[in-house]
């Protein structure tokens, strides 16, 4: 099953280091990892996207929660959630066959971001099915080349999975 | 006042109680050697790296303090890396510095150059890199605290060059908070109740007791659960010691060389309550044929440990010693009586099992057989000695025949397996515990691979026995190739070595080869006569002895074979 694991860690030097040996030296697979800054400057969170049975996905958030430096781990597909990728892909297009292209995107509701004689850059987000759909649906002309942002997912309603450790940050920084 | 790097090193060792370093100096870390000069830490060089940190790792094993030790950057980092991961499989407090080049020469292939927080991540608890003076204060004191918490381990600290030599205000730091680091001690109540209440009405329970025990020191309250309600105790190899033997609940220790019944306990029990266990391999045999007929509690201050390789029904996280006293806290809810005549049964029916097949071997009056050496060692020290153990069949023999009665007695890598680990080990524990007889049950292979710490135990006057049972091979390989490989020992033969003798008297130590039986008992008790100086003997046993019983790999724990006896 895949599983979007969110791991909130604090910001410090080689922790990405880490948490993707602990993943390699276990012999668990990222499907995709997404490390951004949050609210906080002191913590980033990370996404990542793993498959597993429930044993190796209940070993992988215990071992996440081991290290020193992960402050909480969630699994965000347990949870009411929304998830998003975003994607750019430079595709050929040609006179003939650029209205054709930007039709799809159109009906996509994706974004030309760059446009040459030879070419376009669209740029969409989306959940992995739907980007999945558009570069099925672009092949034909020719895909020149991809870039995937990996899926970062937030969970529904008003909480933020950084809420509870802010007043731990602050204990630690006085 | 401003301070150095390694003068606020030194002073924050002294404050976190340190007063044994094993380290071995080098270029970057010459300005800490030059402020442990004049400090009164004691500070043992070793002859390779690789013996510091083993020694270090004895000595926090035989003590439970933290076992310190240092290297410099590059090979003297790289030379602790088995040392590393010896401490780190089983759980042995330590805090490993590595030298480093300067922070502005990182990255650069520098001489004596080499990203060993890189190398050593897997195996470590925690590491760090210190780029500023101003953190070292700090992060010693988090890696204490690391290091000896939670589930305890090494955590590597690598100080590199100019950090060491710049200045700083900051003084040792005693507070520590680490965000995201909050072990759990205490068991949750309603799984205690529920691992209390599947006892009440087991018919054939068993207590399976790991390292954590020892860890956690929690034998005291292990004793009075095991006697308030009559329960048999089996062990891992690296809980042996943990509780006492002998003992009337004392069952003996599981797995590929444990006794039968011990394997059989656990094979015919319908609960088993594992406490600081963590079901490795070489414990449980085959896991599809583990002990299916028993529900599963399990305590473990580390959560990943449990339902890890043997799922568990009652999962209980947190520290043996705390969880261990909730429980003693509870029993008096339960009523035991109803199941005193069931533990009666079953208490008798292992009894037969340890009459029926207990550890044996086909005693010679010719030929000095490896088993009575480590009996004669028992007897002749009343075993009260601290035991250490290289690894193979010198390891399975002093497991089975010495009677480990303290949790801190029985000192050996159970996890990773470390051969050259008994040695430096020995010269750590008998540092540690300057009363205790330490003997150093070895292989002749494994001795040769850290000898050189000879020449530490003569120069630091540390008094251990080596008993090499010298086989001229490497035993256990040779035992599995004679089992399943036909007899044919590929590059385990070592009848090429040294004279042990000469050997030892060439570093000033005090050497004997014992050839007969009858010779066994006095040179051991010659040897301890010998004090402040190692003594070498070199007993010359039955060559192709095997270590029985036995669960080869692959099969389940019932699934023993024996030798003849």
């Amino acid at each position: 099953m895949r599983h979007i694991i969110s791991v909130l860690v604090e910001n410090k030097f080689g922790v990405l280091a880490r948490i993707s040996g602990l993943f390699s030296g276990r012999g668990y697979n990222i499907e995709s990892l997404s490390v951004n800054a949050t609210e906080n400057e002191n913590i980033s969170i990370m996404t990542i996207v793993t498959r597993g049975d429930d044993h190796v996905i209940d070993q992988i958030i215990k071992q996440l929660r081991k290290l020193v430096n992960t402050i909480k781990v969630r699994d965000v597909t347990q949870v009411e959630h929304v998830e998003r990728e975003l994607i750019l892909v430079k595709v050929h297009a040609t006179q003939r066959t650029r209205s054709d292209i930007l039709n799809i995107i159109d009906t996509f509701r994706g974004k030309v971001v760059d446009i040459n004689k030879e070419s376009l850059v669209i740029e969409m987000t989306g959940d992995q099915n739907k980007l999945n759909a558009l570069v099925d649906v672009l092949e034909p002309y020719g895909i020149i080349e991809i870039i995937r942002s990996g899926t970062i997912a937030i969970a529904r309603g008003s909480k933020s999975t950084t809420d509870f450790t802010k007043q731990d940050i602050k204990n630690q920084e006085e | 006042m401003s301070k150095t790097g390694a003068e606020i090193l030194v002073e924050c060792l002294k404050k976190h109680g340190v007063d044994l370093i094993f380290g071995y100096p080098g270029g970057v870390l010459l300005s800490i050697y030059d402020k442990l000069f004049d400090s009164d830490i004691l500070h043992v060089l070793p002859r390779h790296e690789q013996g510091g940190a083993h020694a270090a790792d004895g000595y926090a094993r035989s003590t439970g303090k933290v076992g310190v030790c240092f290297g410099t950057s590059g090979p003297g980092a790289t030379n602790l890396v088995t040392g590393i991961a010896t401490a780190y499989l089983d759980s042995i407090p330590m805090v490993v510095f590595t030298g480093q080049v300067s922070t502005n020469l990182i990255g650069g292939d520098a001489f004596q150059e080499a990203d060993i927080v890189g190398i050593t991540r897997p195996i470590v608890k925690h590491s760090y890199l210190v780029k500023d003076v101003d953190d070292i204060a700090t992060v010693i004191s988090e890696a204490f605290y690391l290091a000896k918490t939670g589930r305890p381990g090494p955590v590597l600290v690598d100080l590199p060059k100019d950090v060491i030599a710049a200045k700083s205000k900051n003084s040792c730091a005693s507070d520590v908070k680490i965000v995201g680091y909050n072990p759990t001690y205490e068991g949750h109540p309603m799984q205690i109740k529920k691992m209390i209440k599947l006892l009440e009405n087991a018919k054939s329970p068993v207590i399976l007791i790991g390292g954590g025990v020892k860890l956690s020191n929690a034998s005291e309250e292990l004793l009075r659960f095991v006697e308030a309600i009559n329960l048999p105790v089996v062990s891992s190899l690296m809980g042996i010691g943990a509780f006492p033997n002998p003992h009337k609940n004392w069952v003996g220790w599981a797995g590929m060389h444990g006794n039968y019944a011990s394997n059989m306990a656990l094979t015919e029990a319908d609960y088993i309550i594992a406490i600081g266990n963590r079901f490795s391999d070489r414990t449980t045999g085959r896991l599809d044929g583990y002990a299916v007929k028993a529900k599963k509690a399990q305590i473990d201050i580390d959560p990943t440990s449990i339902d890890k390789n043997v799922k568990v029904d009652v999962p209980i996280v947190g520290d043996c010693k705390t969880v261990l006293k909730q429980v003693l806290h509870y029993l008096g809810d339960f009523n035991w009586e109803k199941c005193k005549k069931d533990r009666e049964d079953w208490l008798k029916r292992i009894e037969y099992w340890e009459n029926e097949r207990p550890f044996g071997y086909k005693f010679s009056d010719r030929i000095i057989k490896p088993q009575y050496v480590v009996e004669k060692i028992y007897e002749v020290t009343g075993g009260d000695a601290i035991i250490t153990t290289e690894v193979g069949q010198n390891q399975m023999w002093a497991a089975q025949f010495y009677k480990f009665k303290d949790p801190r007695q029985f000192i050996t890598s159970g996890g990773l397996g470390t051969m050259g680990f008994g040695f430096p080990a020995a010269i750590g524990a008998k540092l540690g515990n300057p009363d205790k007889e330490v003997f150093d049950i070895a292989g002749d292979g494994s001795f040769l691979m850290n000898m050189q710490e000879l020449c530490t135990a003569v120069q630091y006057r540390v008094g251990v026995k080596v008993a090499i049972l010298n086989n001229k091979f490497l035993g256990m390989i040779r035992q599995w190739q004679h089992l399943f490989y036909n007899k044919r020992y590929s590059n385990s033969c070592l009848e090429c070595q040294p004279d042990f003798v000469k050997l030892a008297e060439s570093y000033g130590c005090v050497g004997f080869k014992v050839e007969k039986p009858s010779e066994v008992e006095n040179v051991l008790r010659e040897s301890l006569k010998i004090k402040n100086k190692p003594v070498l003997m070199d007993f010359n046993v039955d060559r192709e002895e095997n270590v029985y019983p036995m669960v080869p790999a692959g099969a389940a724990l019932n699934e023993m074979v024996y030798g003849e006896r």
